[in-house]
């Protein structure tokens, strides 16, 4: 077992109004295998038993599925690489390096302390259109509702959002269009999405801008950084939607 | 789920979503952003006229001044394709500045281009452009005597006007800069306006990306071509030495 060691700067602010800075960290004899939340883990540790505050972070599943494990390492939402940043090992750097670690910084998320953001905003665009209507009663056979091949990979794609918020911090305007887009898209696709599907895009849309998220450039950073792997295709297929919802109110269409 | 719930919720006045939502201002400096690349493809191949020589430039732009009233539809009709554009992309921009307070100690360009960075300074030095561009050869405001220079057949010379412009290496100079900028702008705009209309997928993505690219630098280089090509001595007026306007 070969160890390794970093120099830390860690993100440290006492609450949302408060003004907050980076600690310097020389973190010493690190397990190579160490995943980097293990690695906060031995850090905090040694911080507790040193009578100083740990640094405070998120983390639930740490096996890549919740994203809640929400922070920028090096200027990467959710850490380099693939996955969430549980997912990052600490043998993907390299030794003696210097490893910032900072909040996302997203108007619409506040920071709760130090690494930890409220991201509660995407909770109340969910609600406002992330949903369908479906028969309660016993469960249809799974083949009752035909629904083709590449349709159901279109919309699983796009459902493989954990909506951890990397999007939004990646997007130098702040912008949820990724995760607004994922959702509009894996419900507009599949058949049960379909009654709601008109209004879905307005009202996600208008939610997301009353919560303070930016407007989309088309730079892709947030692509780029999913670690869900949520393409852009998700994005078109919202302003289509969009329009034709708007569109349809508009001219004062019942369908 | 709708109802006064949702109307009241309806942002500024009466007006439609369409005009105030995030996604629909889009919409709206896209298609706006169509207009202005169609008009700039327009542009460029009349001014192409120039390598036809004096008789087929002047005989262009005499045409272009008999259309009388549809000059002036088409000239309003881009104005406020300008406006517009302008218009909401401004308030987009400030609602983006507001959503991101704090920036990031460490900078990751993560995915950008470059274009789509500039796309401001570009817009932005491009409408300097374009007015100092109005200013110099449609209202003639820094040389009034072009308003009196005539062909043999008593049309306005504007080949003669253009060609002593350029080789003043200043004006050629802010010239090639400007439509440097203008192809850079176009590169990221083209491209992008198929994604914000809807129209783009993982498929067709690249194929408007390098579209675009393509675009920009066809039209980049057939507007540098003109002063390049008065600066090189290839196009050049057959009567009397052009004196710079600029630096006499």
């Amino acid at each position: 077992m070969s160890t390794m060691h970093f120099h830390l700067r860690l993100w440290k602010q006492k609450s949302a109004t408060d003004q907050g800075e980076f600690i310097e960290i020389d973190a010493k004899e690190i397990p190579s295998e160490c995943s980097f939340l293990e690695m906060l883990d031995i850090v905090n540790n040694r911080l507790t038993r040193e009578g100083k505050e740990p640094v405070s972070f998120a983390s639930d599943c740490r096996e890549g599925i919740c994203g809640t494990c929400h922070m920028v390492i090096n200027g990467v939402p959710q850490g380099p690489g693939r996955g969430a940043a549980c997912q990052v090992y600490m043998r993907k750097f390299s030794n003696g390096q210097t490893i910032t670690v900072e909040p996302y910084r997203v108007g619409a998320f506040p920071i709760v302390k130090d690494l930890v953001v409220n991201r509660s905003a995407y909770d109340r665009i969910i609600r406002s259109g992330g949903f369908i209507s479906e028969h309660t009663g016993g469960a249809p056979d799974a083949s009752a509702t035909l629904i083709p091949k590449p349709v159901a990979d279109a919309a699983m794609d796009a459902a493989a959002c954990i909506g951890c918020g990397a999007c939004a911090a990646a997007c130098p305007n702040s912008s949820a269009m990724l995760f607004v887009g994922a959702k509009v898209t894996h419900l507009g696709l599949l058949p049960q999405g379909q009654a709601e599907r008109k209004k879905r895009a307005r009202s996600m849309v208008r939610t997301m801008q009353e919560e303070g998220f930016g407007n989309c450039s088309n730079y892709y950073a947030c692509e780029a950084v999913c670690p869900a792997g949520v393409k852009a295709d998700v994005i078109s297929m919202l302003n289509r939607e969009y329009i034709r919802g708007e569109l349809s109110e508009a001219v004062g269409a019942i369908d | 789920m709708s109802g006064p719930a949702s109307s009241s919720k309806k942002s500024c006045c009466s007006c439609s979503p369409l005009f105030s939502s995030s996604i629909g201002r889009k919409w709206i400096v896209a298609l706006t952003g169509i207009v202005l690349v169609l008009f700039v493809i327009g542009h460029l191949l009349g001014n192409l006229s120039i390598f036809l020589g004096p008789d087929a430039m002047n005989a262009y732009a005499a045409f272009l001044k008999s259309t009388g009233e549809l000059l002036w539809i088409v000239r309003i009709v881009l104005l406020t394709c300008v406006v517009l554009h302008i218009w909401f992309t401004i308030t987009l921009w400030h609602e983006n500045k507001r959503a991101r307070p704090q920036k990031y100690a460490v900078k990751n360009e993560l995915g950008t281009t470059v274009y789509a960075r500039l796309m401001r300074i570009s817009g932005l030095t491009v409408l300097a452009f374009v007015i100092y561009h109005l200013a110099q050869f449609t209202w003639e405001a820094f040389n009034p005597e072009y308003k009196t220079w005539v062909d043999a057949q008593g049309r306005h010379d504007v080949y003669r006007m253009v060609v002593t412009a350029f080789s003043c290496p200043l004006v050629s100079g802010f010239y090639l800069i400007a439509v440097g900028l203008l192809g850079m702008h176009l590169s990221h705009g083209i491209a992008s306006l198929f994604q914000t209309l809807g129209l783009s997928n993982q498929k067709l993505r690249p194929v408007f990306e390098r579209g675009g690219l393509i675009l920009a630098w066809i039209l980049f280089v057939g507007f540098a071509s003109i002063p390049a090509s008065v600066l090189l001595g290839l196009v050049k007026v057959t009567s009397g030495l052009p004196s710079c306007p600029v630096c006499h």
